[in-house]
């Protein structure tokens, strides 16, 4: 590994090291000189031995030595992309996605490793040949409204990244600025249920901000490794804000994790409205931008382009904060979850516990279902785990669904 | 690298004043000197390897510091850093290193001869002597841009170099991802064991990419001869035994430290070094001899003296506690070094804490007999 190296150290002794570099590249003022030197290729591969996360699953040594030449066109590598994966072996239990896309070309011009990174990460979709439904009409939704007895909330959240600036990873400061610059430039057309105003993290007052702590809406420096190799909370806390509506049931968080993150929600059990006010919301913010010459990255290889893959699609997860405590307990469970394709976190969010039986509820898809699509399995899946329950409560018993299709 | 944004093509496009850092906020020597036009003048330069000003600001920007603590904010990633950005550099030096002019010459002396005394600290008060610095080797970037294949390199060169020692600097090499749970038991034991850093200011920085990936401890068998390859440094070189026999300990540092060189040299390679900056480190705080040269000492007395802080000051010493930067100290046992890296030499700089302590030592006993120490006190070094 570094032997084939320092033979090619020692013998260039008298020449610089950059003019190694000139013999292999095509004129880059890339800084990983030493990646493009072929025979040093290997000496360059990362050590993923200890790891477990899909782009150390994926990454090849070939695949390794025919991308790590390569930059997108505002000069992000395939290095770049994969550090948060090398710097965090990850979780025998837990498998993360170990990469993320520093612009919308990084999905094009390291497919080779992304294509099968997302095939493993969205359940088989193969971004080569199969396309993403988009579906925004809230109007589809069927029995939406669940029985506020058990469900206490319900939210829905995804992201939309503005075309054309750097995603979180690579942007520089300038670009972060200016996604904070045209959303909320447009946020401010909004009106009607969802007039609303926009705090900025660098000028909010003590007030404001706790006033957005006991409404659950602040966002902080995040410290999980995963992001901060990612690079994403560079120059904290600049062009990072969160606007919300008067009412408090539309949120938007600019420059966290993604450009922007979308979030519906409100007490109670009334799904299809929240999810009506997130498509409203979206288009409408969507028309705004476009008003200004804007608009969001998507294609439909991919759906919504976001920042780490596992949010492709709709990058959407949809969810309730309900309590099951009785069938939390049942050992089938889980298997019943899988069925419905859902997935349990704690009311912290993820890689929180449960507390006192509430559970969080969310679809486990993103990619290769449509928006309605999803929202709909979560209402037929949480309607079905209220309903075993009802009836663990009065002693019956309940059953395990019939796995549902994949991709439908 | 290290960072997604360091070559990113766009930033050309916005005005510097549209990528200029809020600094608002900020207590550090890269805040303080960094002004717009500064920043205009250097934002599209880079050094041979590619290294960019928002690589080497980055860890400042995202760190605004501490009222009373002033780091320095910026860092070098490979040696022409401190070359290309000489309009920011050289100030930031200068007010790091007490007024330290770019036209200034720095002097090497590792001859332990030169050193006077050191020998006969007294061990009652004087618990460990202890003497550090870094080397980097050229040609190579430094630990927040260097890629996998470099510091892999790095560690090969230097297990190399370290395996031809001799005599009671003969020792072994452990590298961090293969060693097994005793090594890693008995190097904790030892207090030689140095773990990914946690620090924000070096994590913003990129120097903890790819851990543990070619990061290694080698030491001699006597265990008074310490390196880390591939920390905050190329390598960290560290010498140092129980007792106050800095003579001793210096010389072993002089002389392994020189071994070390040559067997570099040998193979092709020498140490970053010029006649202005002395030895060239990741932290422009470490440049000239890179040099720490410290005791573990008990001074409950003299430390509870309200002159203690002006003391030191005048003998250009620090204190710290036993557990290195930014720890307390625990029943008044205090690690007492040289505050200076940069315009004084190695043996200059050895001589000043030899000379301190033995004060110091002297005015603890004075303390501990009841007597004043008023004709003691020092004259500004």
């Amino acid at each position: 590994m570094a032997s084939s190296f320092t033979r090619i150290l020692s013998s260039k002794r008298n020449v610089g090291i950059l003019s190694i570099v000139g013999l292999f590249t095509t004129g880059y003022t890339v800084s990983q000189s030493f990646c493009m030197v072929s025979r040093a290729q290997h000496a360059e591969y990362p050590d993923l031995r200890k790891h477990n996360n899909c782009m150390a699953s994926n990454l090849t040594p070939a695949i390794y030595a025919k991308l790590c030449d390569k930059a997108t066109p505002n000069g992000y590598t395939l290095d770049q992309a994969i550090q948060t994966g090398v710097d965090n072996p990850g979780h025998p239990f837990i498998k993360t996605v170990g990469l993320v896309a520093g612009d919308e070309e990084s999905y094009e011009v390291f497919a080779d490793l992304l294509d099968p990174v997302i095939k493993e990460r969205h359940n088989g979709y193969d971004p080569q040949v199969m396309k993403h439904p988009t579906d925004l009409n809230a109007t589809k939704i069927q029995s939406g409204v669940f029985d506020e007895r058990y469900v206490l909330s319900s939210r829905v959240r995804t992201g939309r990244s503005i075309r054309g600036l750097s995603l979180p990873p690579a942007c520089t400061r300038a670009e972060r600025r200016e996604v904070e610059r045209v959303v909320v430039d447009a946020l401010s057309g909004l009106k009607g249920d969802l007039t609303g105003k926009y705090y900025s993290l660098t000028l909010m007052t003590e007030q404001e901000q706790q006033q957005l702590i006991d409404d659950h809406f602040l966002f902080d420096k995040p410290v999980s490794p995963l992001l901060t190799c990612a690079g994403m909370a560079r120059d904290w806390p600049d062009a990072r804000g969160i606007w919300h509506n008067n009412e408090k049931t539309f949120l938007i968080w600019i420059n966290e994790e993604d450009h922007t993150r979308v979030i519906s929600m409100e007490k109670g059990g009334n799904m299809k409205r929240v999810f009506e006010r997130f498509c409203r919301g979206l288009k409408e913010v969507e028309r705004l931008i476009q008003e200004r010459g804007w608009e969001f990255m998507w294609n439909e290889r991919l759906g919504y382009i976001l920042t780490c893959p596992s949010n492709l699609g709709t990058g959407l997860r949809a969810g309730v904060h309900v309590k099951l405590p009785r069938l939390s307990k049942d050992p089938r469970f889980s298997k019943i979850l899988d069925s419905l394709r859902l997935q349990k976190r704690g009311t912290g969010g993820v890689d929180t516990a449960a507390v006192g039986g509430v559970f969080d509820i969310s679809n486990l898809d993103r990619l290769g279902q449509s928006e309605v699509q999803l929202v709909q399995t979560v209402i037929d899946g949480v309607n079905y785990l209220i309903e075993c329950e009802k009836r663990l409560e009065k002693g019956q018993d309940i059953k395990v669904p019939a796995p549902l299709k994949q991709f439908k | 690298m290290p960072f997604g944004n360091t070559h990113n093509k766009f930033k050309m496009s916005y005005a510097a004043e549209q990528e200029f850092p809020d600094l608002s906020q900020h207590n550090n020597h890269m805040a303080k000197i960094l002004t717009p036009d500064m920043y205009a003048q250097l934002r599209d330069k880079e050094t041979p390897s590619g290294f960019t000003l928002d690589d080497a600001i980055q860890t400042g920007v995202d760190n605004p510091g501490h009222p009373f603590i002033m780091t320095v904010g910026c860092v070098a990633g490979d040696e022409e850093t401190y070359d290309v950005f000489k309009d920011l550099m050289d100030p930031v030096i200068e007010d790091r290193h007490g007024g330290y002019k770019p036209s200034d010459k720095h002097k090497t002396d590792l001859n332990a001869e030169n050193l006077q005394g050191g020998d006969d600290l007294d061990p009652n008060y004087v618990l460990s002597s202890r003497v550090r610095t870094g080397r980097s080797i050229r040609g190579f970037c430094l630990p927040p841009h260097c890629s996998r294949g470099e510091r892999r390199a790095i560690e090969q060169l230097s297990i190399e170099a370290l395996d031809s020692l001799e005599g009671d600097l003969k020792g072994k090499y452990y590298a961090l991802k293969n060693m097994t749970e005793e090594e890693q038991q008995q190097l904790i034991d030892d207090h030689f064991l140095f773990d990914k850093p946690v620090s924000p200011l070096l994590l913003a920085s990129g120097m903890a990419r790819d851990w543990p990936d070619a990061r290694g401890i080698w030491h001699n068998d006597n265990k008074t001869f310490l390196v880390w390859v591939n920390e905050e440094d190329h390598l960290r070189v560290i010498s140092m035994q129980k007792g106050g026999n800095m003579r001793e300990v210096f010389t072993r540092f002089c002389t392994g430290l020189t071994k070390i060189e040559d067997l570099f040299k040998n193979r092709g390679h020498e140490f970053m070094w010029n006649e202005h900056l002395g030895y060239v480190l990741t932290c422009p705080s470490n440049l000239g001899t890179g040099l720490r040269a410290g005791v573990h000492v008990k001074l409950p007395n003299v430390s509870k003296h309200e002159k203690f802080g002006e003391i030191l000051k005048r003998l250009r010493l620090q204190k710290r506690g036993t557990g290195g930067v930014d720890t307390a100290a625990v029943g008044g046992v205090f690690d007492i070094s040289n505050a200076d890296r940069l315009g004084f030499s190695e043996v200059e700089l050895v001589q000043m804490v030899v000379d301190g302590v033995s004060l110091l030592v002297n005015m603890e006993k004075r303390l501990e007999a009841g007597e004043a120490i008023g004709d003691l006190m020092p004259e500004q070094k």
